[in-house]
């Protein structure tokens, strides 16, 4: 029976770690002899943990992948912020209805450059989840994102979006103001502006909720996040009509970066620290801002019309027949 | 007749509507519109170019593009196989180019029976080259919307396509082509966030299912919330300002002939 949650799955893994805290802080208070011996058994612990992680994590599964990538201690978009750049200022308004905390975006610094940042923002207590609406952008969130763009594009700040959403809201209201026009516009925003942009998918990519934020000259992917066309679950309900067979859609859909880069519809997977990045976020947000600053400096040599040129060539090039 | 829109030989049917009974003949002439009530049944990509473009207009392009099953996805090949044997054709999006009241378009038409009008490659790829064809000839697009989203069985490639297709839209805009968008029931998910609301204007037969997410997500997660009668429907999406006007049928034709002259039509540029 697979896992139901990355906690569950990561079991032995936590229960080392904590076992390893919990060593250090007898060792501490220790005297020699019983010190050196609590020593080498913190260092048999650590061994051991380093094998788990290599065998758990160098092997990862597609849905061991989504439990990953769905984990509350992962990451999120303004952890990566604050991490990568500086001077982050951020800008809430849509200038249409209201505020949408799911999405966050403003203009910083990376590396001493000004560039505009989009994302979706989950949060990690049942509060800062409500607050973020689960991650789960309304129109509100796509209409400031297109006039965060359109910003960008009129003082030539490339853009970057990071990505993560289990879906775009669903409810009666966003329907009711129009999530498909608010996605799809943001889309087409992302094809007119002339500024390079590059989109990260941290988590989840969730479907049009992602694809909304993500039509971009490049498109980097995490090594443990997933990008899907419909939720595992929902798959396994239409498909089987059983969700539970969430585990067995996820292998199906292929939603891996591995997979993702394979089909051609990335550019890059950018590696995780091992055991995840939940595991060392500033590591993870060390090797997202290298793949970023090299991504930029090719991108700046393109001219603005070359920049259009290939963000259309690039999604037109997309699909399989014969 | 089981199925919404799928009508019998037979010489009576029952409207899906109204469920009265109907003469097969006269439902025919008027369209798949029920006499009585005004339901309008579903039609097959053919029915909807005969009834839609100058008699003997439509010529057909792309016909033998045909999706593979990349992902090696579980029932894939079978269900596309299936759908190809009972409607006859590759794929849910038939294009080409027509005249409509003598105005040269190129058009594009989705149609429900082809596995639920899903938009995999093929789908994506013919509505793209339907935004490509019409900016390349000077001529105004025309697609017709029919479609329960993405094709789950294309995996990423399909979600790919919304950003394909909304990129052409995105062209048409700039080189002055005109993109008028018909949605008829039902235009669903991955569809109506792409292509389908963003162009130039949006008409939709009435009492189509118009809907970003299922009704069943939707109202579970409007808990509290007021649920309209109407809700997903092209009178919902009017009432909310998404789209134009919605058309009854056998005014499509007449309407989308006076769009096409008014906003430019061939020689308009």
């Amino acid at each position: 029976m697979a896992a139901k949650t990355w906690r569950e799955w990561e079991k032995p893994l936590i229960e080392l770690e904590e076992g390893i805290v919990k060593l250090k802080q007898m060792a501490k208070d220790a005297a020699s002899p019983k010190k050196e011996e609590l020593e080498s058994e913190i260092e048999r612990y650590e061994r051991a943990l380093s094998n788990y992680l290599e065998l758990m994590y160098n092997r990862l599964g597609p849905w061991e992948t989504v439990l990953v990538a769905r984990a509350d201690k992962r990451p999120y978009t303004l952890d990566y912020v604050s991490a990568i750049f500086t001077h982050f200022v951020e800008l809430e308004g849509d200038r249409r209805y209201g505020a949408d905390r799911s999405i966050i975006g403003g203009p910083a610094l990376l590396d001493g450059f000004p560039v505009m940042i989009v994302g979706h923002q989950k949060g990690r207590n049942i509060q800062e989840r409500q607050y973020r609406n689960f991650g789960m952008a309304k129109p509100e969130g796509y209409r400031k994102a297109i006039r965060l763009f359109e910003m960008a594009d009129r003082f030539r700040l490339p853009v970057i979006t990071f990505i993560d959403t289990p879906a775009a809201d669903p409810g009666v209201e966003s329907e009711s103001r129009g999530i498909a026009e608010a996605i799809a516009a943001s889309m087409q925003k992302m094809f007119e502006i002339t500024v390079p942009t590059i989109s990260v998918i941290i988590g989840e990519g969730g479907s049009g909720g992602a694809i909304g934020l993500a039509a971009a000259s490049r498109v980097l992917m995490q090594e443990h996040g997933i990008y899907s066309v419909i939720p595992p679950e929902g798959c396994a309900a239409i498909l089987w009509r059983l969700p539970e067979k969430g585990p067995e859609a996820a292998t199906a859909l292929k939603l891996t970066a591995s997979a993702a880069l394979e089909l051609g519809l990335i550019d890059e997977v950018v590696p995780e620290p091992l055991g995840g990045a939940h595991r060392d976020p500033l590591d993870a947000a060390a090797k997202i801002r290298e793949a970023l600053s090299r991504h930029l400096d090719e991108l700046a040599a393109l001219t603005p019309s070359e920049v259009k040129a290939q963000r259309y060539e690039k999604f037109r090039a997309m699909g399989e027949m014969r | 007749m089981n199925k919404k829109g799928s009508g019998p030989s037979d010489a009576f049917l029952q409207c899906l509507g109204c469920k009265k009974i109907l003469f097969s003949v006269e439902f025919k002439q008027n369209l798949r519109v029920c006499p009585h009530c005004g339901f309008h049944h579903r039609l097959s990509a053919s029915e909807r170019i005969e009834i839609t473009f100058d008699p003997g207009s439509f010529r057909e392009v792309d016909a033998d593009l045909r999706s593979i099953d990349t992902l090696e996805f579980p029932d894939y090949a079978a269900k596309l196989a299936q759908a190809e044997e009972r409607v006859d054709r590759f794929d849910s999006v038939v294009c080409g180019e027509a005249t409509i009241m003598e105005h040269p378009v190129s058009v594009a038409i989705g149609d429900f029976a082809f596995m639920g009008g899903s938009m995999g490659s093929v789908a994506g790829e013919k509505v793209a080259r339907t935004l490509e064809r019409a900016i390349d000839k000077r001529m105004p697009a025309i697609v017709f919307t029919a479609s329960g989203g993405a094709r789950m069985q294309e995996g990423l490639l399909s979600l790919m396509q919304m950003a394909k297709t909304t990129a052409a839209v995105q062209r048409c805009a700039e080189t002055r082509t005109p993109y008028i968008c018909v949605l008829t029931d039902p235009t669903t998910g991955g569809v109506l966030a792409s292509y389908a609301s963003i162009a130039d204007v949006i008409l939709a037969e009435p009492q189509a299912l118009i809907a970003f997410a299922g009704a069943r997500v939707s109202k579970q997660a409007g808990v509290g919330g007021r649920v309209p009668d109407d809700f997903q429907s092209s009178e919902f999406a009017l009432a909310h300002g998404m789209i134009d006007r919605v058309v009854v049928r056998k005014e499509l034709r007449s309407v989308l002939g006076l769009l096409v002259g008014l906003l430019g039509g061939a020689d308009g540029r």
